[in-house]
């Protein structure tokens, strides 16, 4: 009996506050002292189906989905030389890297805002993508440091001795073996980007909506039924992502870090 | 043709750094810039600390500093106690340790600002909590209920950072801990440790580095984050994060030179807590570097 108190106890931390939120979702009135909703409602369900969301969901869609493929190509170069070679400031840079990945981009927006203002870019989704890529490229250097430390150099000099050249070693050979590591770390970098939101509003200018801002208006005017379901739609794809790549994500290789952010 | 070995590293990292210098570098240098009086659109005025003299003297943002760090120091500290005991309870189990396991990773991808709504629901005065206890007969209105969103402490604050962050501590600890420590424990057994000799020196010695250096990440978002202080904490005293975004927008723009020193004195905590876990993480797990 005693035994069971410890997993009770997490299980019901663990999923306890989502039960609000998933029964929010779905009630049409709901107020204090009843337990549970006094009127079931497909409104907030429904809202998937209303136009603002579904341009708030292309949106959100078009600028992670940049935000992963840039900061995966951006990212992987950085990867190998820290992951791979010795050479002086390598420390330096480890620092560099890990700097932007955990600092606030609240931090250092603010100062950039002035040069996306002088370009042109303030306001815009590519400023958005711009300003994204401050934590996400140097996670996935990160992420992928970790993964060429541990590539065996040994199959690269084979494949070079059978005559492959740099581009076949590089696709033929790296690339495939370190291909988990790269779809776990776009992934992540997917999501911190699917679930930005001070960085959307001041780049963006409130004028680029994801679904983030719809889900803070929606709080700000008290319409909880609208902010639980948005709330769900926020919550889901990545709860999926991570199932699909949960057999990547053993805790101990820094993929872990992009958590922290999410 | 075999290019040089340092300009090929030179190549290799050039795309991610110059992403860094001038991004990110450019951003704090321009915040830098701003916090010591430099206004990039105003004519140039003289420069100077006085937006550092503020931080320390300004009664609103020394209150702000405090509840910042007292809300990072707790959450950090509620978050490692309980991840470590859910690791370790999730490890004690037998054959459910794979679903829980799983349920661990649960909260690990939602989003923040989900969490915090979810508290709101959850331990507002008139949430779901409040009602359960209302149902019980413990409370017969909202206001009776102890006030956990919004209130001086910040216990909405913590409570949705820990609901978030001990299960990725959790999480880190039992990736360390799965790493054939079973066996050495056995090794320590049948040398004759006792229960407490081989928690002591065989699990808390694999324990101790893993929840650190997660702490320390915990630590860093905690400074920093936006979302949960704004929807779970008070408008006044409020987190750094909120200030400096609050001192931002403010239409008067002598109040640009605050928010870039608010902003600065996150990066610089930020900063501390990224080479806390770089000595920590190096030193447990120093990279086998191959080409050298």
């Amino acid at each position: 009996m005693r035994r069971a108190i410890g997993p009770t106890a997490l299980a019901v931390g663990l999923l306890l506050p989502v039960l609000p939120l998933l029964a929010w979702a779905v009630s049409g009135q709901w107020r204090y002292p009843a337990l549970v909703p006094e009127r079931l409602t497909g409104r907030g369900l429904g809202l998937i189906a209303d136009r603002d969301v579904l341009e708030a969901l292309a949106t959100s869609l078009v600028i992670a989905t940049a935000v992963a493929v840039l900061a995966a190509a951006l990212g992987l170069g950085a990867g190998r030389a820290v992951g791979m070679y010795s050479f002086p400031g390598r420390g330096v840079v480890q620092f560099l890297l890990l700097a932007p990945a955990l600092v606030p981009t609240i931090a250092v927006a603010l100062g950039i805002q002035v040069f996306l203002i002088r370009y042109g870019l303030a306001d815009s989704v590519a400023g958005v993508v711009l300003v994204q890529l401050i934590p996400t490229v140097p996670y996935v250097s990160l992420v992928m440091g970790a993964a060429f430390a541990n590539l065996d150099p040994d199959v690269e000099d084979q494949a070079r001795m059978l005559g492959a050249g740099p581009v076949r070693r590089a696709v033929l050979v790296a690339l495939p073996a370190v291909r988990p590591a790269l779809v776990v770390s776009a992934f992540l970098a997917f999501l911190i980007s699917w679930s930005e939101y001070i960085l959307t509003l001041l780049v963006g200018g409130g004028t680029v909506r994801t679904l983030p801002l719809l889900l803070f208006a929606a709080i700000g005017s008290a319409d909880y039924t609208a902010a639980a379901a948005l709330a769900l739609v926020i919550a889901v794809p990545p709860l999926v992502l991570i199932g699909v790549t949960s057999r990547f994500l053993t805790g101990a290789t820094p993929a872990t870090v992009g958590f922290g952010r999410l | 043709m075999r290019v040089p070995r340092g300009v090929r590293i030179g190549l290799l990292l050039a795309p991610a750094l110059t992403v860094v210098v001038v991004l990110f570098g450019g951003g704090l240098a321009q915040a830098l810039a701003q916090s010591l009086g430099y206004q990039p659109f105003l004519a140039p005025r003289p420069l100077g600390l006085d937006a550092y003299r503020q931080l320390w003297t300004d009664p609103a943002v020394r209150a702000s500093i405090g509840v910042t760090l007292r809300i990072a120091v707790v959450s950090t500290a509620v978050a490692a106690a309980l991840g470590v005991a859910a690791a370790l309870t999730v490890r004690s189990l037998g054959r459910p340790r794979r679903v829980f396991g799983a349920l661990l990773q649960v909260t690990l991808p939602v989003p923040h600002l989900v969490a915090a709504l979810a508290m709101l629901l959850l331990l507002a005065q008139s949430g779901t909590l409040s009602r359960g206890s209302n149902a019980l007969g413990l409370t017969g209105d909202p206001a009776a209920f102890p006030t956990l969103t919004q209130d001086a402490f910040g216990w909405g604050i913590i409570i949705s950072y820990v609901w978030k962050e001990a299960p990725f501590v959790g999480v880190v600890v039992l990736a360390a801990l799965s790493t054939g420590v079973a066996e050495l424990e056995d090794a320590a057994r049948a040398l004759g440790a006792g229960p407490w000799q081989r928690f002591r020196h065989v699990v808390l010695p694999v324990i101790t580095p893993a929840a650190g250096a997660s702490s320390l990440l915990v630590l860093a978002f905690t400074v920093g984050s936006y979302e949960v202080p704004f929807l779970l904490g008070r408008p006044f005293p409020a987190t750094l994060p909120v200030v400096a975004y609050q001192q931002f927008r403010d239409p008067d723009l002598t109040a640009r030179p605050l928010a870039a020193a608010i902003s600065v004195l996150i990066a610089v905590l930020v900063g501390l807590c990224a080479l806390a876990y770089l000595a920590l993480t190096e030193r447990r797990h120093p990279t086998r570097l191959v080409r050298r």
